[in-house]
């Protein structure tokens, strides 16, 4: 009968919708890259998670907190740092699978670029301590207005969410990294800005006056840039963080690859465990399905002569 | 439907019970020896669905209840703490949401079926009221569970509804003021919201029981819209026909529902709400959840003043109608013949009525300007149109093909059309 099928058709496309609106604005549209995270059985990539680490620590720390993140999660099932077994030399009642045992992990906090702030201690004052790997990974400024004074007046975002807070977030941040370019000639970049064809924004604002009429409308046959500009200067150069594994390049593409798979993880630590069960639970299900049928089949059978 | 109590107590104990409390015999009775209409189809199954999807909510949410903060400082670092720290708390929190979708999803089909089989049709107009109770307290519900994250999106989401009651003259104020517990969306807004989304889905189990109460009072509809004549030729016991029936629909709706919340858990969500919610900070676009986007497009598709109702009111009056109008439904459809079936023209509307509603969720998450504006205008006089105008016709002016003597009939003559047509009686016409 069409319509059934009409029915069913469209409310199956409703389901499926929402995920295709996309906001509106002029931005480039992200570089796909090819993640190892992506699929249904993507899984994250240790060594780029490590390297990302490292990114994130030696870039990005200088501005931007992962406040949700802690650094035994560096360590936990899944993370950059895990450790099955404990590496040899370590005494038989150490389990380095439990992450705030792990050795890597306790280094990390112990050697982080930032302290943590404790107390009131015994005589009522607060204190600055090297962190543990139970605490929270510190960020860059112990509040909002420091943040922005220390920025221009910007705000650079937590990045414990960012992949998740973008539509495409993986390959936003990714063409963002990798994205900045110098501002076409039409436009004028203020100092302290800089601009990104990813970054979403009106450029319209930024055109130089010759091309707008006294109205402040576009003059015709002027093409407004795609992209905007932002606060953040173009953070990554080739060379800038030293990679222990020498086989891999010190390119802005690889450390922006490499950042935005840390990042991912920083979103979603249970991203691994999820698939996982997601493959049983599906199996799981097909077979219900199956059964039920049959069973379904059977017990009809006796009516439908 | 009611039928004479075949339940038989086998041991002493339920003897015992039975003659003291026969909640035994009552479920025996609603849910083994049921009878049931051999011929429904697995439309009919969403209603177990929706059962199973208000038992998931309720259950996630409970677990999820005993680790969320609400308050506005704490409720976003809440809900990853849930996702990252609370065993299996990410399980909890996807499919809480996703089951939000989902139950809306099947809410949907459930009352389009009920649409094109003429279920709220004498005598089932009270079951079909309940189930439009049902349907706005899940919005309500559906409406405050969504801004308990307190993202971008919740925020917003709850300042651009709670605003829209400021439009009813003399009290709109007040009653804005009530919902905020203040003056702007805040910690007492969140913290009547929690405890609201707490209690509804208890409220809306209570109507549910209503709910089965009218279904069983007359009945099962069924694809021919015929009532039953026969109980040993047209019907079988619910279980165990449509217990397995029903199972095996509801494991192919949870294949459905495993694969969002395992695959693309954040699909049918907004990434702006996973950035903390920000007063000072407008999304560049408000976008609610896409079950609410056929509701959403008709309140913006308002956008002229009425005499002395402004256009905001005139959207929200127009929001409202557009599901309180469901409640007067079985008495604008004049039609004798329940099921379209056997309505070609009212199945033509039907389909129209079908894409319109679909046209409007779409419009819902675009933004309404240029031609969505009169898009989304047609289709809301349309919507209207199909209830207070063509329902209201057909019922005297459609001629119903033939409808088959009983439900058996149906069932027999389903693989011989010829004589499905020549042993059928005319129905009676308006």
């Amino acid at each position: 009968m069409i319509a059934r099928t009409t029915i069913f058709a469209a409310l199956a496309s409703l389901a499926g919708m929402t995920a295709a609106i996309a906001s509106a604005g002029s931005a480039k549209e992200a570089e796909h890259h090819h993640w190892h995270f992506a699929g249904p059985f993507g899984t994250f990539d240790k060594d780029a998670l490590q390297r990302g680490y490292q990114v994130y620590e030696t870039v990005c720390a200088s501005c931007h907190g992962v406040e949700q993140l802690s650094f035994r999660n560096l360590g936990q099932k899944g993370g950059p740092f895990y450790l099955n077994t404990c590496p040899a030399g370590f005494a038989d009642n150490v389990d380095c699978s439990n992450p705030n045992e792990n050795p890597i992990v306790k280094a990390l906090a112990a050697q982080y670029r930032y302290q943590v702030l404790d107390g009131p201690d015994d005589s009522g004052d607060m204190v600055e301590r090297t962190p543990l790997a139970s605490d929270r990974i510190p960020g860059p400024y112990p509040n909002e207005v420091i943040a922005r004074l220390a920025n221009n007046n910007a705000l650079p975002p937590d990045l414990s969410l960012i992949t998740k807070a973008r539509h495409h977030g993986p390959d936003y941040v990714y063409s963002l990294l990798i994205g900045y370019a110098d501002a076409p000639a039409t436009v004028e970049i203020t100092p302290g800005q800089y601009y990104n064809p990813y970054f979403h924004g009106d450029m319209t604002q930024a055109l130089k006056p010759e091309f707008l009429d006294a109205e402040g409308h576009v003059v015709d046959g002027v093409v407004v840039p795609v992209g905007g500009v932002l606060a953040m200067a173009p953070p990554l150069v080739d060379g800038i963080v030293d990679y222990a594994d020498e086989a891999t390049p010190e390119t802005v593409e690889q450390y922006a690859a490499d950042v935005v798979e840390f990042l991912t993880w920083a979103s979603e630590p249970k991203m691994e465990a999820r698939k996982s069960m997601g493959v049983m639970s599906l199996i799981y299900l097909v077979i219900l399905c199956i059964i039920l049928y049959w069973s379904y089949r059977r017990v009809w059978a006796g009516l439908k002569k | 439907m009611s039928h004479p109590s075949t339940y038989n107590p086998n041991s002493g104990l339920e003897k015992w019970l039975d003659a003291r409390l026969p909640i035994l015999r009552l479920a025996h009775d609603s849910f083994v020896d049921f009878p049931t209409p051999k011929n429904l189809n697995y439309w009919w199954t969403f209603g177990g669905i929706l059962t199973v999807c208000l038992v998931i909510q309720i259950i996630t949410g409970i677990v999820l209840a005993m680790h969320y903060t609400p308050h506005t400082s704490m409720a976003f670092d809440s809900v990853e703490h849930i996702m990252r720290d609370v065993n299996y708390g990410w399980l909890m929190r996807y499919v809480h949401a996703n089951g939000g979708s989902m139950f809306f999803l099947a809410v949907y089909i459930h009352m389009f079926r009920g649409l094109y089989y003429g279920s709220y049709k004498e005598p089932r107009e009270v079951l079909w009221m309940l189930g439009v109770v049902i349907f706005i307290l899940m919005m309500a519900t559906a409406f405050m569970g969504y801004v308990l994250p307190w993202g971008q999106m919740s925020y917003w989401a709850a300042t651009v509804i709670t605003n829209l009651f400021s439009a009813i003259p003399l009290i709109g104020d007040d009653i804005r003021t009530l919902f905020w517990g203040g003056f702007s969306v805040d910690n007492p807004t969140l913290n009547r919201f929690f405890s609201l989304h707490y209690l509804l889905p208890f409220a809306i189990f209570g109507v549910v029981m209503l709910h089965i109460w009218a279904l069983h009072v007359p009945g099962n509809n069924n694809p021919t819209g015929v009532e039953v004549k026969d109980v040993k030729k047209d019907t079988v016991p619910f279980h165990p026909y449509y217990t397995v029936k029903d199972g095996f629909g509801i494991a192919v709706f949870l294949v459905l529902f495993a694969a969002f919340v395992f695959f693309n858990p954040d699909g049918l969500g907004h990434p702006d709400n996973y950035i903390k919610a920000n007063p000072l900070s407008t999304p560049a676009s408000i976008v609610p959840e896409w079950y609410f986007m056929p509701f959403y497009a008709i309140l913006r598709a308002i956008t002229f003043d009425l005499g002395p109702i402004s256009s905001k009111l005139g959207g929200v009056i127009a929001m409202f109608s557009s599901l309180l109008i469901l409640f007067v439904l079985p008495w604008l459809d004049r039609s004798k013949v329940r099921s379209m079936r056997y309505r070609p023209a009212a199945r033509l509307w039907f389909v129209i009525f079908v894409v319109a509603c679909i046209a409007l969720g779409v419009l819902g998450g675009l933004p309404a300007e240029g031609r969505n504006v009169l898009y989304a205008q047609i289709a809301t006089a349309y919507y209207f149109g199909f209830f207070l105008i063509i329902l209201p016709l057909l019922g005297i002016m459609e001629t119903p093909k033939p409808l088959p003597r009983s439900i058996a009939d149906a069932v027999l003559n389903k693989h011989k059309p010829e004589a499905a047509s020549g042993g059928a009686q005319p129905a009676p016409a308006e």
